[in-house]
């Protein structure tokens, strides 16, 4: 498989973050629970058999499987499971974020997190949150199931085996990590010890293959199976050869545009909604990114609880127009935009810059480097941001808290969300997000998503764009690749070769 | 005691030099407007956490006392470890750097095997149509972007033709089956005796070699024919001409002998451009090297692999100078 591999700094569940790190712990760690890629609200069982949530919806139990060994031949047990959700909260590394989100904190976790007994789990949360919340929190990387007598066999000082964890693997997964050559390769052989289906094929080699086109030759050539990231032009290139097909799926990847609510004009309603009429969607999603995303106008991705997928703005310069006079700009003013300067985004940049001049509002592009635009963006040095987002985990709270909730607006925050980014708090949105954090029945719960979402499209400074779908181009006698919403859920076990 | 200063000499000149490079690296990096710890953290991670590695960085010091702590370390042979491998340092570069050494060396050989020859041979042609075909080529390879010419060379010899081996240094299937002994995979392959990986590799290496040779070839075949033609004009020249010496004699011996020194300082030049300079071709054949290491590196702030690869690659061209150096002194008296 030749795929861009280059931004794994980490394979330690408790601290890997990055995409490709993400993809490589989904494949050969197992969590108490996984979540059904087919439809992403739906939870399947992993390492745990039974789970639930007593009646104060607080205290979620989990009854793990018998027949799960690590590498060692050790049982996978519950003290294995609790050192590893404990271990990844202590540790305090980005993905610790998630295990944050449900209450759990280096104060508390050690109570909060025990084992009754060898094969039960049980997590005792601060406050009562939507068990859903929970549930697809602990479907996340940083939930993943490592080895606690051979982590701990590797500690140096008080990392808890993280330095060695980051470059090994102990976990039990389909596949086992046999190697990780930092931007050059990493290889995957059939676990002999998973409990579960063995995987169709028995080794796989991922090999880091930054040029595109040169990803695209080696599918040709038959010297790879599988490309990762093609641009749509080679996708539409191959799409005509009889020895190649595509295995999809969407993303949860959302870009957008952030509009900063400390410039006078941004910080205008009848600006926002100007703006989201002079974006041409369509054409920037025919003409730029073709195959690899999808219009879409809602923060929460496709298949999320309560996620919706309408559209209720078209390229309409006249009513943009007629939105800027009532606020005294029929002549339009200037504004800058920051993208990345790492394609399609400039692309896009410029195509959002020819649409917002049809309405007099004239754009200067700034490019930067990703992380040099990023750093930009969480200093609110900007006026329009062209991003991406995606959530930590498959739960609709993540992107809801995101890009709405900003208790502190103050310039030294240290919740530096999207919405604080932008500047923007508004408190009634605020408290429906939290609202739907703790609703325990389902079905409300993704009918006040519904309505934050709606709410969200009319108040929001944020020019929802577009969907990531990921396209994978492979061999004819080769397929199964399956590919989830997010990273960790991007599965080999299904890949066959003919 | 003459020669025993102007080593000296060359020596401090070699360590200021290497001191300026570190802190010009140094500073670069810390000017750019890049969080060095968000981009580490990635951005979602907590307050606590990034602080954290801000203080781990050593980010919350004064610049000079990082600086200071930096250059202590180097001189106790430490590079740090990188954020981004995870790895020291120093084991990364052995790993990236013979990958680059086998590609620049061998696209040097190239060059300046045919380069030179070709000089040689358009200046003694000057303004004939062997001239003009030897001047086009060294102007299409000055002129053309690397990364197209190895697209297309990939193109036509790896996915048409299939003469050669595609990208990587060898093939997938023979990943991990050569034993690391000296990191240079041919030499590795043929030292283990695996007759089927030693060819994988130099196959792999055949086309990369050949378009970074092609500018190579282009470089030196220019400066070349340049010098020649400067030499071609002197008195000496013509008056072995008139004494009825043979054409081949007055160029090889003769004129050739005179531009030997300044092609040395060139042909080196070339190759220590390579050792940092290949980037775009290591991206297109997937190249493993310490271009694209560096190149990673300071896109992700980790200032560790980017001083480090710096250094190294800074350390060998002092190296490849003195060489240089070196042989001048040894084919030309005048300099001893």
């Amino acid at each position: 498989m030749a795929k861009q591999i280059d931004d794994i700094v980490s394979l330690d569940p408790a601290e890997a973050y990055e995409l490709s790190g993400a993809e490589v712990i989904g494949n050969v760690y197992s969590r108490l629970i996984d979540y059904d890629a087919a439809a992403p609200s739906k939870l399947k069982p992993d390492l745990a058999i039974s789970w639930k949530v007593d009646a104060d919806g607080k205290t979620f139990t989990f009854v793990m499987r018998d027949n799960a060994r690590f590498e060692t031949g050790k049982p996978a047990t519950s003290a294995d499971a609790v050192f590893s959700l404990q271990r990844a909260v202590m540790l305090d590394k980005a993905p610790a974020v998630i295990l944050n989100a449900i209450g759990l904190t280096k104060d508390n976790v050690a109570a909060a997190v025990t084992a009754p007994d060898a094969h039960t789990v049980q997590i005792k949360l601060p406050k009562s949150l939507a068990p859903s919340f929970v549930y697809f929190c602990l479907t996340g990387v940083s939930a993943s199931v490592v080895d606690k007598e051979t982590v701990l066999s590797h500690q140096q000082g008080n990392d808890m085996g993280l330095q060695w964890l980051e470059t090994h693997w102990a976990g039990t997964g389909p596949y086992r990590l046999v190697i990780w050559r930092p931007n050059e390769y990493y290889a995957f052989e059939a676990n002999s010890k998973y409990w579960g289906p063995k995987p169709a094929t028995r080794r796989i080699i991922v090999r880091q293959v930054k040029d595109a086109s040169t990803q695209r030759l080696m599918l040709e050539r038959g010297d790879v199976d599988y490309a990762r990231n093609l641009d749509k032009d080679q996708l539409a290139a191959l799409a005509k050869n009889p020895s190649i097909k595509f295995d999809k799926g969407i993303k949860s990847a959302i870009t957008y545009l952030g509009l900063n609510q400390k410039n006078q004009y941004l910080a205008k309603p009848e600006v926002v909604e100007a703006l989201k009429y002079l974006v041409d969607y369509d054409a920037i999603a025919n003409a730029i990114l073709g195959a690899t995303a999808t219009v879409h106008q809602s923060f929460e991705p496709v298949g999320f609880l309560g996620a919706i997928s309408d559209q209720p703005y078209k390229f309409d310069p006249a009513k943009a127009k007629e939105l800027l006079a009532k606020v005294g700009l029929a002549g339009g003013f200037n504004i800058t935009m920051d993208v990345r300067n790492a394609t399609p985004e400039p692309e896009i940049g410029q195509t959002l810059q020819a649409g917002f001049a049809q309405g007099g509002v004239k754009v200067e592009l700034v490019p930067g480097d990703g992380k040099q635009v990023l750093t930009k963006y969480r200093a609110r040095h900007h006026d329009i941001f062209l991003g991406e987002w995606e959530p930590d985990y498959p739960d609709p709270h993540s992107n809801a808290e995101g890009f709405i909730v900003n208790p502190d607006n103050r310039d030294n925050s240290t919740m530096k969300t999207p919405a604080w980014r932008n500047a923007w708090s508004d408190p009634a949105m605020m408290k429906a997000v939290a609202d739907a954090l703790v609703e325990r029945d389902d079905k409300k719960r993704a009918a006040m998503y519904e309505k934050i979402q709606r709410d969200f499209m009319v108040h929001a400074p944020y020019v929802m764009l577009f969907e990531q779908v990921e396209v994978a181009a492979h061999r004819a006698n080769v397929h199964g690749l399956t590919i989830g919403v997010t990273s960790e859920f991007d599965r080999y076990a299904g890949i066959a070769k003919q | 005691m003459k020669a025993a200063s102007h080593t000296a000499r060359i020596l401090i000149s070699a360590v200021l030099t290497l001191l300026g490079l570190l802190l010009a690296t140094f500073l670069i990096a810390r000017v750019v407007p890049i969080d060095p710890a968000l981009a580490i953290l990635g951005d979602r991670a907590s307050a606590s956490s990034y602080e954290q590695t801000r203080k781990e960085l050593g980010l919350d010091r004064p610049l000079y006392v990082q600086f200071g702590r930096y250059v202590a370390s180097v001189a106790r042979g430490d590079f740090g470890r990188s954020a981004l491998t995870k790895n020291p340092v120093a084991q990364d570069i052995g790993r990236f750097f013979p990958a680059t050494i086998e590609l620049a060396t061998g696209a040097t050989l190239i060059g300046a095997l045919l380069g030179v020859p070709a000089g040689l041979y358009a200046a003694a042609r000057r303004g004939k149509v062997t001239d003009h075909v030897m001047r086009a080529l060294g102007l299409f390879g000055y002129s053309v972007p690397v990364f197209w010419l190895g697209m297309m060379a990939l193109v036509l010899f790896y996915a048409d033709l299939g003469w050669v081996a595609g990208p990587g240094r060898i093939d997938t299937a023979l990943e991990d089956f050569v034993p690391h002994v000296t990191g240079f995979i041919m030499i590795d392959a043929a030292l283990s005796g695996d007759g089927e990986a030693f060819r994988s590799a130099l196959s792999h290496l055949v086309l990369p070699a050949l378009v970074l040779g092609y500018f190579s070839f282009a470089y030196i075949s220019r400066m070349t024919r340049s010098f020649m033609l400067q030499e071609l004009g002197q008195e000496y020249i013509v008056a072995a001409r008139a004494k009825g010496l043979g054409e081949r004699r007055v160029l090889w011996v003769h004129a050739f002998r005179n531009v030997r020194l300044p092609l040395i300082t060139v042909i080196a030049l070339a190759y220590a451009g390579l050792l940092e300079g290949s980037v775009l071709t290591e991206t297109v054949f997937s190249w493993p090297g310490i271009g694209q290491y560096i190149t990673n590196s300071l896109l992700s702030i980790d200032m560790n692999a980017v001083l480090g690869g710096t250094l190294v690659i800074g350390v060998m061209f002092i190296a490849v100078n003195l060489i240089a150096d070196l042989l001048y002194r040894v084919l030309d008296p005048r300099a001893r």
